[in-house]
């Protein structure tokens, strides 16, 4: 089956979109998304902590804490984790994997060891990766703000090797622009690595989950705005915390006529509509018991 | 109802487990002393990593002649993932390793096929498919064919008997034993604490507690 993994990215207390990992804007509170995925049939909960360099990670540890004592799906952490004492702590709050990608990059032993330690089912090696001109991709680190002249498809297969359980692959260049995963990037890392490939960056419709499973070969898929754009519709009023880039949420328009993520691109979805439509494309998706009644 | 005990033997993330026992109900008490097997009433053995690993901590420990003693006095044990694994007479992982024997059986791995997209480990949701024996006032009371679970592992059990076998997950080419019962051992490997409302249903099915 084909695992849909919504991406919650957090900033302080609240979950942000951006474009490009850049221009965040606040889309509400994480206790509002993360139970709502659980109940449509989230397979498992990815949180990216966007700002984790910045500010330490506490805040996020605590949204974790509260997450995992009601939903019973894999937790994945991600940003900001740099050691093995880093690893055992987000386990400690709650999470069952940490994606990793700045730290692995400067240190590849880090996978080995956190693989030793904890096992290889819990570290996720993240790849946040741009197209080159010649076609080949690079890895970027620090929240795609710094190059590294690193090949991301051999990163990948190294990393699998050091023991990375799975690998989440980001494309900085789609992220957030609802044009479409790549799908090149995600096939060439998915038929050279043994381990799963969790596509990431640019879905703007079902059709771009379809076309990251069927011809980018991904394992798993992230998803970020389609999902909460959905989210947002089924809601009334959206709670959030009064920092950062409030703006979008102030001006309550009807989200699916904001131009903004309209000329993006962006068609809002609700999760289980979204495996619905898969299961309609031949796509084994795992179906929640409400789904079947 | 007393404590359930939650057996740390240093492999896995026990704190999801205990997290899904308290939400069903029940209390859960995570540790590493064997004396604790001998008035436990409920235990559950988690386990994630090596099996040859796992072995040589419970040896360690000293738990595996008061496990087999828990085990043959008919009380309640749920092995989970690889704590099911070690049920088990024997794995091929790595070397041939020695398991607890409570369990006619051995450990095999899951064979890879790349082309094909089966990839090892197998890791995701996959559904849960009778065998011979019916669900019904078993730990899988309550749930459906089909039902999907959270599976993460590379190996698998093969039961001698066939009559120990409660239901089967086919991955690839491979069919198999998913769910095992042998009368008050059950072990399942997937992660029930981690598979969503079937999982706790299973869980609560063994903790014996009812919130459907």
């Amino acid at each position: 089956m084909i695992r849909i993994i919504p991406r919650l990215d957090i900033k302080g207390p609240n979950v942000v979109k951006g474009v490009n990992l850049e221009g965040m804007r606040v889309v509400g509170r994480p206790e509002l998304f993360a139970p709502h995925y659980y109940d449509e049939g989230a397979d498992e909960l990815l949180f990216m902590d966007t700002v984790a360099s910045l500010y330490g990670r506490n805040t996020l540890d605590e949204i974790v804490h509260r997450t995992a004592e009601r939903m019973f799906v894999p937790l994945t952490v991600s940003g900001g984790i740099r050691s093995v004492q880093d690893i055992r702590g987000v386990l400690r709050a709650g999470a069952d994997k940490v994606a990793m990608n700045t730290a692995a990059i400067a240190n590849p032993r880090l996978v080995a060891e956190g693989a030793e330690h904890f096992g290889s089912q819990c570290i996720v090696l993240s790849i946040e990766a741009r197209r080159l001109p010649d076609g080949r991709y690079e890895c970027l680190t620090d929240g795609g703000r710094e190059r590294t002249g690193k090949d991301a498809i051999e990163w990948a297969e190294e990393a699998a090797g050091l023991g990375a359980g799975e690998i989440l692959a980001t494309s900085v260049d789609n992220e957030g622009t609802g044009r479409g995963f790549d799908l090149e990037l995600t096939r060439l890392i998915s038929e050279r690595v043994g381990v799963p490939v969790i596509a990431s960056g640019g879905a703007g419709c079902a059709e771009h989950v379809r076309d990251v499973v069927l011809i980018g070969k991904a394992d798993a898929v992230c998803i970020a705005s389609i999902l909460h754009y959905g989210c947002l519709e089924a809601m009334e009023n959206v709670a959030y915390a009064e920092e950062g880039n409030t703006d979008f949420l102030k001006r309550k328009i009807p989200v699916s006529s904001r131009s903004a993520h309209n000329r993006r691109g962006i068609q809002p979805v609700r999760l289980a509509e979204l495996k619905q439509n898969l299961a309609d494309w031949g796509i084994e998706v795992r179906r929640t018991e409400r789904d079947a009644a | 109802m007393k404590p359930v005990l939650i057996v740390d033997y240093g492999l896995g993330n026990l704190g999801s487990v205990a997290r899904a026992v308290r939400f069903l109900g029940a209390e859960p008490v995570i540790s590493g002393d064997p004396a604790l097997l001998l008035d436990a009433e409920r235990v559950i053995l988690p386990g994630v990593g090596a099996f040859g690993v796992a072995m040589a901590n419970l040896k360690r420990l000293d738990f595996v002649a008061p496990l087999k003693q828990y085990a043959a006095s008919g009380r309640p044990l749920l092995g989970i993932c690889l704590g099911m694994q070690l049920f088990m007479e024997e794995s091929t992982e790595g070397d041939l390793h020695a398991g607890l024997g409570l369990i006619p059986g051995r450990v095999v791995r899951l064979q890879e096929e790349r082309k094909r997209g089966i990839k090892v480990p197998h890791v995701g949701w996959s559904g849960l498919e009778p065998d011979k024996r019916e669900w019904s006032g078993t730990v899988l009371d309550g749930l459906h064919p089909g039902d999907a679970l959270y599976f993460v592992h590379s190996y698998y059990v093969q039961p001698r008997n066939d009559g120990d076998v409660l239901a089967c997950t086919t991955y690839g080419d491979a069919r198999f034993c998913s769910v095992i019962a042998r009368g008050a051992l059950v072990g399942c490997q997937a992660h029930p604490e981690k598979s969503s409302g079937p999982g706790l249903r299973i869980l609560g099915n063994f903790l014996d507690v009812h919130q459907h």
